[in-house]
């Protein structure tokens, strides 16, 4: 399972710097959508399940077994608090390129060095 | 426990939420009296932060009272307290200068509020003790960071805040993917947890990796050489209020958690990188300066220092020892009041003109005497020329190189301050000193809201070198306690160190 994760890490962030390399800026949006899957896959398999396989998730307050089925639950808020964050960063930025290609009437990055020139 | 840590937060928070509520025209100083009240207060306690800072030894909280590493810790250090007092400080200034300088729409829509939560962001990335908490606060800052630097949404703005968002994503997503390794490699993600657990890591590879990807987050936030492209590109199109507290904040606090991540937790790997760190610092200081030299645009070519000033920020990380961090602690301090110093008085030359290109200002020495003097006064402060305060910070940053043998960084360093210096001069020649070439009869008088926020910067930056003794003392006592790793994990989780409470837990 953990092979199949790493492949698929591996895609997603493959994928993700094509298409941010890319020209357009509607590429470049998605491309940072998909870095930000890689990530919250990467941490994923940070967890006991993963990387620090047997490590303790979760022990029992009074005896200090561990308890059965548990899983680390640490890497999955850690992977909640990183999506709600990407979805409101991925909600802004589209917003602001859909303004941004609108005034400069171009959706391609090269057409975008004003103010680099200025 | 010293729960107080919490205020600096509760307090911009509670204020940008009732700011809200009085946006309209006609309830304007109603939200200005509000956040003013806020930041004040938030100055007061951060000064006397940091007296109790300098008299106590470090402040420790933990979130909801659990113990240190399971929870969330604040840790107010010599470091964090300096920082945060002095970030207070020109946000206080900035919001006076808006007062003056903004147009009213701007408060229409919650430019108050964005500049309060930015605040909030910063004070939380400065007083964290968890590296995760670290990551939310950045993304607070630069969600509200964002804002500002759209808000207004002028053409030029929207492309340059593309650029800015972007960029500042990808370091996100760096630091992210950083606090992913760390977690999976040591099982923790409190500070002092870390440093304690990295000195029986026996996999120095991972370690590598992670210091390496930690520095590139930072360093992309704190505009380091390869990295620094989104600066310039950006830091011209917003209004000059918004460009000066961005200068003073939002590249100190990567350099803050360059300082704090690097130079604490992942120590031993900093000895290691010192080399090349170092190589990104002379770096970083000439190609800053030289970008500046060629620029003809007053904020293009301040954005450029920033470069290059930060450039011996990461000089004083580069040296790893606590005499370097040290030293670049307060040379950051330093840099931080003049160059948003500089940004107000540049800014208001601006306004003057109604534009930034050097070529069509000229003549403001004679027009406005008193703005020339304040802005030369600045740049000797900036060139490192005593008995400003920019002098100390140098002298303190070569001192340290010198002693540990690095020579070649050091001539560098040194040779900067002069091209600094020349560069600076640039601007002198062309806004003050040179004959203007129109009619400037028509042109508007400075207003004294505009002229003294940036004065008043400067004749700090006087004071703190005439006294510099203060200073330089207390950013000596902060450098020790940053590289002071041991004593560190003792203040946070105890003599017996945070293991012993995870097994005392476990049992």
């Amino acid at each position: 399972m953990i092979f199949l994760l790493a492949i698929a890490i591996g895609s997603l962030f493959a994928g993700a710097v094509y298409l941010i390399l890319r020209r357009s800026v509607a590429k470049l949006i998605l491309g940072l959508m998909l870095l930000s899957h890689a990530v919250n896959l990467l941490i994923f398999t940070m967890g006991d399940g993963g990387v620090r396989r047997g490590a303790l998730p979760i022990v029992d307050y009074y005896t200090g077994e561990v308890m059965p089925n548990t899983t680390d639950p640490l890497v999955q808020a850690l992977i909640l608090t990183a999506i709600v964050i990407s979805f409101g960063i991925t909600a802004f930025i589209m917003a602001l390129a859909y303004r941004a290609t609108q005034a400069m009437k171009t959706d391609d990055l090269d057409d975008m060095a004003n103010t680099d020139r200025l | 426990m010293a729960n107080h840590l919490f205020l600096p937060l509760i307090s911009p928070m509670l204020a940008a939420a009732l700011a809200l509520i009085f946006t309209r025209t006609k309830t304007r100083n109603v939200a200005r009296g509000i956040v003013l009240t806020s930041v004040v207060f938030n100055l007061a306690y951060s000064l006397w932060l940091v007296w109790t800072v300098a008299t106590t030894g470090i402040q420790v909280t933990q979130a909801a009272g659990w113990e240190a590493p399971f929870g969330i810790t604040l840790v107010a250090d010599g470091a964090s307290a300096l920082m945060l007092c002095v970030a207070t400080l020109l946000m206080l200034v900035t919001m006076s200068y808006s007062f003056a300088s903004l147009d009213p729409g701007y408060e229409n829509f919650f430019y108050y509020p964005l500049l309060l939560l930015l605040l909030l962001g910063v004070s939380g990335a400065f007083l964290t003790g968890d590296i995760f908490n670290l990551y939310v606060w950045f993304e607070v800052l630069l969600l509200a960071s964002f804002g500002l630097m759209t808000l207004g949404g002028s053409r030029a703005q929207l492309e340059g805040g593309l650029k800015y968002v972007v960029l500042n994503l990808l370091g996100s997503t760096a630091f992210l993917m950083a606090c992913g390794l760390l977690y999976g490699t040591v099982g923790s993600l409190n500070m002092a947890h870390v440093a304690e657990r990295m000195q029986s890591v026996n996999n120095p590879g991972i370690v590598t990796v992670i210091a390496c990807l930690f520095f590139f987050a930072y360093g992309g936030k704190a505009a380091i050489l390869p990295l620094f492209f989104w600066l310039p590109t950006s830091y011209h199109t917003p209004p000059v209020a918004v460009t000066a507290i961005f200068s003073g904040l939002l590249t100190k606090v990567g350099a803050y958690s360059l300082y704090r991540v690097l130079g604490l937790v992942l120590q031993d790997e900093l000895v290691r990188l010192a080399p090349f760190v170092l190589v990104i610092a002379g770096l970083t200081m000439v190609v800053g300066v030289f970008g500046a030299m060629a620029q003809m645009n007053v904020r293009r070519i301040l954005s450029f220092h920033i470069i290059s000033q930060i450039g011996y920020t990461i000089m004083g990380l580069g040296l790893a020892s606590a005499v370097g961090l040290a030293a670049g602690l307060l040379f950051t301090v330093h840099v931080m009041i003049v160059k948003t110093a500089l940004f107000f008085i540049g800014g208001a030359a601006e306004q003057i003109y109604g534009t930034g290109d050097l070529k069509k200002m000229g003549g403001l020495a004679q027009r406005e005497p008193l703005l020339a003097i304040f802005w030369f006064l600045g740049i000797l402060s900036l060139a490192g020329i005593p008995p400003m305060s920019g002098f100390f910070g140098k002298l303190a940053l070569l001192q340290a190189g010198v002693n540990q043998g690095a020579i070649g960084i050091s001539v560098i360093a040194a040779f900067t301050g002069i091209l600094t210096f020349f560069s600076m001069l640039k601007i002198w020649n062309e806004v003050f000193w040179k004959k203007s070439y129109g009619d400037m009869s028509k042109l508007p008088r400075v207003t004294p809201g505009l002229l003294l926020p940036g004065a008043l910067l400067v004749m700090i930056s006087l004071a703190l070198g005439l006294g510099a003794g203060v200073l330089v003392d207390y950013s000596q006592m902060a450098g020790m306690q940053l590289f002071d790793r041991a004593g560190y994990i003792a203040s946070v989780c105890g003599v017996q160190g945070c293991e012993a409470i995870v097994e005392a837990a476990l049992r």
